[in-house]
């Protein structure tokens, strides 16, 4: 398997706190490696430095074999890696087509506007938001506006896509229509990194997990392998209900 | 927005069925051509102003409506095409239509420039450091002897024997004036249909998100700054040759940039024909309250007034009122 994306080093500090520690590891194609890590652990970080939001204080990105770190996040987006944010960031007085059409615009294909709108349509229908298109983005459930989140970036085509938290917040239902979802995109061949707290579902979906604390690597491996590490039960503060958990999802 | 997928093709098919289209053309032929009939000096000045105020209100409306970003001295783009073209024509001997084009050529690329050093500001502070491009250019332009300093430029009366004479020279100016109109809001209609008003309206809405999404925020801004500069800067060119004199307070009167803020406001910043009817609208009130003898001088005060109503109580001005109303109004007025 030949690595889609490197890290190697990053560092980050804000003030005295250093939000991402000396981070590295790795992503081959075609994978889904799931994110873990208590709040404030630099996951959210992570995926700013990665998607050129922040500028590292030291370390190096690379992308396909190119180093990105430090680019703007407009070139990143067009080298063919999307995201999604935690916090919803809605083009709010836009159409969700027309949302999902700056998503395929300016991404790694960087279409014209005539085939934008035919890929837009196609990520609105994976997502399952194609029978509100011409709805404007404000007025989208917060269920919605993950979905056009997630249908944004997919519209860019792009080569790997960074999910942060996109089950959070949603009903059960709600998250095991998005798991489908997720699922569906990688069967299309997109490399997938995601943070999430919702244990089962990443557990599941991921091929191997990184557990970040206090913005270092505390583990690396299996899903099985992460949940059964004990420095991983401890981070999460011994909590036993979730520690039981960590073993049920594995 | 199409409703049918069926009609959601490739945008650029569709111009000649948006009836928005047709409605500029129609519109630009109606200025020009309402004045000529009976011969009417007088409907033709107020058109004339009205035009001058379409075309700085549509082409601020780029920035403000689509960007979202406010320019507080859009206005500089008027007067420094207006003293380029006057100067061109009386210390180099220009033809009009070339040193209009020239100050609208020069004032656009020093818009780029200026564009990308104050487009990395953002809300009010981008807004102050409009005011202060205005300030910073009228203070050179006082001390600029070549331009006559503070005591301006007089055109030579002899500059209009070309055009066939003082009254062939004003119909010329009107058709000009009505023209750069014209291609102004064509200019807001092809944009808002491009790849790159979409990039624009991303960015006003969220520009953090657009930069995400890939859209070039930097250079579409600047681009979007530069290219909202040089049809103001053409009209400022004909607009000063008509008035044979051009002096800073008139050229750099921050009073006009508010009031085509106001413009943009009351029409509906964003769409593209908001900012023409907000601007037809608020010409007519001007001048109802310049004859009126209560209100002489009265109209920023109530520029003001309105754009405090506006921001309050209707923040989409009348076309976002109309699409409130009448929802489908939305595709045939955009």
């Amino acid at each position: 398997m030949t690595a889609l994306l490197e890290l190697d080093g990053l560092t980050k500090s804000f003030g005295g706190v250093r939000a991402v520690d000396g981070l590295s590891f790795t992503l081959a194609e075609g994978e889904i490696l799931g994110l873990i890590g208590p709040n404030g652990a630099g996951k959210s970080t992570l995926f700013n430095l990665i998607n050129g939001v922040f500028a590292p204080d030291a370390g190096r990105v690379m992308f396909r074999g190119i180093d990105i770190t430090g680019e703007a996040p407009y070139r990143v987006a067009r080298s063919g890696l999307a995201r999604t944010h935690q916090i919803v960031q809605p083009l709010a007085d836009m159409t969700v087509l027309e949302n999902c059409t700056v998503g395929a615009c300016f991404g790694r294909e960087s279409l014209a506007l005539g085939a934008a709108r035919d890929a837009a349509l196609e990520a609105a229908v994976l997502v399952g938001l194609d029978d509100r298109l011409a709805v404007p983005a404000s007025q989208l459930t917060i269920a919605g506006k993950k979905r056009l989140e997630l249908a944004r970036a997919l519209a860019a085509r792009p080569a790997l896509l960074l999910l942060d938290e996109v089950l959070a917040g949603l009903n059960p239902a709600e998250v095991d229509y998005m798991i489908g979802v997720i699922r569906r995109i990688r069967e299309r061949g997109i490399t997938i990194l995601m943070i999430e707290h919702l244990m089962q579902a990443i557990m599941s979906l991921s091929d191997r997990i990184v557990v970040l604390n206090s913005g270092q690597k505390l583990a690396e491996g299996l899903p099985a392998e992460v949940a059964n590490n004990p420095a991983v039960i401890e981070a999460y503060l011994g909590d036993p209900s979730l520690a039981a958990e960590l073993h049920g999802g594995s | 927005m199409p409703q049918g997928p069926a009609a959601r093709g490739d945008p650029r098919a569709g111009v000649l069925r948006r009836p928005t289209f047709w409605l500029i053309g129609l519109a630009t032929a109606a200025f020009a051509l309402a004045p000529l009939v009976g011969d009417d000096v007088q409907l033709r000045e107020s058109l004339l102003l009205a035009s001058v105020y379409i075309t700085l209100a549509s082409n601020l409306n780029l920035m403000l409506g689509y960007a979202g970003y406010i320019n507080f001295g859009s206005i500089v783009f008027f007067g420094l095409g207006g003293y380029i073209c006057v100067w061109l024509m009386n210390a180099h001997g220009w033809p009009l239509a070339a040193a209009a084009l020239a100050g609208g050529v020069c004032v656009s690329g020093l818009a780029l420039l200026f564009g990308l050093g104050i487009l990395r500001l953002r809300g009010a502070f981008f807004a102050l450091s409009t005011i202060g491009v205005n300030e910073a250019i009228k203070a050179f332009v006082q001390n600029f002897d070549p331009w006559g300093g503070s005591s301006g430029l007089y055109l030579s009366t002899t500059l209009f024997q070309p055009l066939g004479g003082p009254m062939r020279a004003l119909w010329i100016i009107y058709f000009l004036l009505v023209a750069t109109m014209g291609v102004s809001l064509y200019l807001s209609f092809f944009v808002k249909s491009s790849k790159f008003g979409l990039g624009l309206l991303a960015i006003g809405q969220n520009e953090d998100a657009a930069a995400v999404l890939g859209v070039p925020t930097p250079r579409y801004k600047a681009l979007a700054y530069s290219a909202s500069a040089f049809l103001p800067a053409v009209a400022g060119g004909l607009y000063f040759f008509k008035s044979a004199f051009i002096q800073p307070a008139d050229a750099f009167d921050l009073s006009l940039s508010t009031e085509a803020i106001v413009i943009v406001m009351l029409g509906g910043q964003g769409t593209i024909i908001g900012p023409a009817l907000g601007a037809y609208l608020y010409e007519e009130l001007r001048g109802w309250l310049l004859v009126s003898e209560t209100f002489s001088n009265f109209q920023l005060v109530i520029a003001g007034a309105l754009l405090l109503v506006i921001v309050l109580f209707a923040p989409g001005g009348l076309m976002g009122w109309l699409y409130g109303r009448w929802p489908r109004l939305r595709r045939v007025l955009e």
